[in-house]
């Protein structure tokens, strides 16, 4: 039996050059596939976004490794379609690792694989891709692009539309994503069908420059520990020195290394990190309750704001933190104010805007302030 | 399909497949006792004449291996163990820094494992060596240096260099020689004996064999220590059964070769300049690197005869690659490969050029299949590839 999917899930009818980026992952490859069933005239890119893809990460991971780039090359032979790895080494280490050091280094939390997205897939490969005579360059997130705006994927679970929520509409015009009307689980299905042997292949969570997944160690290497003290948000207190401050995130509970218990017996938390001076600021719960939102460098899918003030379903990061509010654009920064209160938002997060009822996105936007 | 890669591989002559069928067919290990040992021992020592006649070798100074990266292992690392084992200063190697990897990466490994040292030859704006500056790297020390490697011709720029007179310094010191000639082989005139070097590589792929067959030629009072333990087969320096219906194939490859060299590779010359001269005329600041192929080295041509390799400023090879690919052309950025990543390539860089400068080369490589309309295929396509690779990375510029 096979899969109707094709035809509804891409959202040209016309047949395109298209160029797949693929990671080497089953979500790609089942992408690329889709696309040439459909009739486009598809070739097969493998971004490198290492000098040294071995050294990168041992073993096949889902993407950035020299055993991905071979898993990409077999699924496009079985597609019959030409295949190229694309050096884009000189643009993700500017683009994505540096902002990354950067954005930490100024105390905030960035998510790297959406700056991936934007400036990387979405934008260094896109615009190549362009120049060199494709219309559309199709990727496997798990997302729907219906009439140039971002649908939620119809496996809420694998849903990637925060993550490519900061393109720009003419990034999007240029886009397509024939998973969205799947499942992970018939994505599966359909390269085990196909035969691709990457059907099996366990998805990647962690950062791909991050080689053992010990961000905090990665910090402290590119970046020095950063050591300092930690004070009490309401007395102003040094309660203690720490070994560094990348070592904490906000709303972290344990391993504070506290030597006294706050004065009401109460549980004291991360409230604020200030890399420079290395000071870790520590409060009561209560302390770390959200209500209001400021996001600057805006993106409206559609490429016009819609008519605000707006009810919105906001996700604050990658995974979860959906909470409903009411949403502002006040001398072009957003403006979110929750319904209830939620905990631990740090500067640097993307909050992503959808509409009411949680199905499409309407803007994005880099958290400044959260209070 | 228009196939200018030549230098990566070529068509498998039709002479060669025949041969090699029939081998095939017959059994026989050329080191067992009985008939058919014996006659598959013949059917081996007849390829090693033929290919010792062509070459300008005695029989005995064939080895045969698995090919050009197994032979300059063996001559590298080989002769480097035999030197430094019978006097343990000799620990220097000495070659220039455009070698293929099959040289440069057993001189680093021997170098991080076996505490080799290496000096790297200077080389002048066309990759050549000069025999004053082989002169002056071993003066440094002549009672140090274990060998000098050189290849006999690079395999991406094409330039070719002085093998006979570089022989003559080192044998001057009495340093084994060795070098790889793997590109040269059926473009420029070999004789092993004359030429003066103790060791050389080829390999049958480059000039219609099959591939995984190869030879070292390697003088009888060469020392070497062998890479492979085993059977004592090629004189106990590389043992392992023989693979006869290869070597059948491998000397058809390399006698049809030598026997039409001169005549092909007059024919290789003049399609490469055509094709030079018409990219030149549709992409006018198109520059070809490595010599220019207009005078003689050591009697013979000063550049392979088969190779035009040309940078397109403004362009990335990759890009370009690409393109014609989809035109149905196939040619190579001629650079390393890892992961299929195309770096710029570390022969451009060791002549001197700039990162940006090697991104955009292509190597277009002719061989014994090579036509005229090969040539006004790539002319036909070549203009609208250039502008839509310029724009390419104009956008990529655009964006930083």
């Amino acid at each position: 039996m096979g899969w109707a999917f094709a035809g509804r899930a891409l959202v040209r009818s016309v047949l395109v050059r298209v160029l797949a980026a693929m990671s080497g992952g089953v979500d790609s490859a089942v992408a690329a596939a889709l696309a040439v069933d459909a009739g486009h005239d598809v070739v097969g890119v493998h971004m490198a976004l290492s000098r040294n893809p071995g050294t990168l990460r041992t073993g096949s991971r889902g993407c950035c490794t020299v055993e991905d780039a071979f898993d990409a090359r077999r699924v496009c032979d079985l597609l019959g379609i030409p295949y190229y790895v694309w050096d884009l080494s000189d643009d993700f280490i500017e683009d994505v690792v540096a902002d990354f050091l950067s954005e930490y280094s100024a105390g905030r939390t960035p998510n790297p694989c959406l700056r991936c997205n934007e400036k990387i897939k979405f934008a260094a490969l896109l615009d190549r891709a362009i120049a060199l005579g494709f219309d559309a360059v199709a990727t496997g997130h798990h997302v729907r692009l219906q009439n140039g705006i971002l649908h939620r994927s119809v496996d809420k679970a694998k849903d990637q539309s925060y993550v490519l929520a900061v393109l720009r509409a003419d990034q999007l015009a240029h886009s397509m994503f024939p998973l969205g009307e799947m499942t992970k689980q018939q994505v599966r299905a359909e390269a085990t069908r196909r035969g691709f042997a990457v059907a099996a292949k366990p998805d990647s969570y962690d950062i791909c420059f991050i080689p053992d997944g010990d961000t905090h160690g990665y910090l402290v290497d590119k970046l020095g520990a950063r050591t300092g003290s930690v004070v009490d948000s309401e007395s102003g207190a040094v309660l203690g020195e720490h070994d560094g401050a990348f070592a904490f995130t906000i709303g972290q509970r344990k391993g504070l290394k506290l030597e006294r218990p706050a004065a009401d017996g109460r549980p004291r938390y991360v409230l604020g990190i200030e890399p420079v001076s290395g000071t870790v600021t520590v409060g009561p719960a209560s302390g770390l309750d959200v209500r209001m939102i400021t996001a600057e460098r805006v993106v409206f899918s559609s490429g016009e704001p819609p008519q605000f003030p707006l009810r919105t379903v906001a996700q604050l990061r990658a995974h979860g933190g959906i909470v409903s509010g009411s949403a502002d654009l006040v001398d072009g920064r957003i403006r979110l104010t929750l319904d209830e209160p939620v905990r631990a938002v740090a500067p640097g997060q993307t909050v992503v805007l959808y509409d009411a009822t949680d199905t499409y996105v309407i803007g994005a936007g880099t958290i400044v302030r959260a209070a | 399909m228009t196939y200018l890669d030549h230098a990566a591989t070529t068509p498998v002559l039709p002479e060669v497949v025949a041969a090699m069928s029939q081998a095939m067919l017959l059994t026989g290990n050329a080191s067992s006792l009985h008939s058919s040992g014996r006659a598959a021992r013949r059917r081996v020592e007849e390829s090693r004449e033929t290919i010792a006649a062509a070459l300008g070798a005695r029989p005995s100074e064939v080895l045969f291996t698995s090919g050009g990266t197994e032979s300059d292992n063996l001559a590298v690392a080989g002769i480097f163990r035999a030197r430094l084992a019978a006097d343990p200063q000799r620990r220097r190697i000495i070659a220039p820094a455009l070698e293929h990897h099959a040289v440069l990466d057993v001189i680093d490994f021997l170098v991080e494992t076996e505490g080799a040292e290496v000096s790297w030859l200077e080389l002048d704006d066309f990759g050549r060596v000069h025999a004053d500056t082989l002169a002056a790297a071993i003066a440094e020390n002549p009672a140090d240096v274990a060998l000098v490697t050189v290849m006999w011709a690079n395999n991406e720029v094409g330039t070719v260099n002085p093998i006979r007179e570089l022989a003559a310094v080192a044998r001057g010191h009495g340093i084994p020689f060795h070098t790889d000639a793997v590109q040269a082989l059926g473009q420029l005139p070999l004789d092993f004996g004359a030429s003066g070097v103790d060791a050389m590589t080829v390999t049958g792929h480059k000039v219609g064999g099959p591939t995984g067959n190869g030879v070292l030629l390697l003088r009888r009072d060469i020392a070497v220590v062998p890479l492979l333990q085993g059977g004592g087969q090629e004189r106990g320096v590389r043992s392992g059964t023989l693979d006869v219906a290869g070597i059948v194939g491998l000397a058809v490859a390399i006698g049809d070769a030598v026997t039409h060299r001169a005549e092909r590779a007059a024919e290789l010359a003049a399609l490469r300049d055509e094709l030079i001269e018409a990219i030149a005329a549709i992409v006018p600041d198109v520059v070809l690197s490595g010599d220019p192929g207009q005078s003689l080295v050591d009697g013979g041509p000063s550049r392979l005869p088969g190779n035009a390799h040309l940078r397109f400023p403004g362009c990335e090879g990759d890009s370009l690659l690409m393109l014609l690919d989809a035109n149905g052309i196939e040619c190579s950025t001629g650079s390393a490969c890892t992961a299929g990543v195309a770096r710029p390539s570390h022969v451009l860089l060791a002549m001197g050029m700039d990162e940006q400068d090697a991104r955009g080369a292509l190597r277009f490589s002719f061989g014994h299949t090579s036509t005229a309309q090969d040539v006004s295929a790539v002319a036909e396509a070549i203009g609208p590839v250039v502008d839509r690779a310029r724009k390419a990375a104009l956008a990529g510029a655009r964006r930083r």
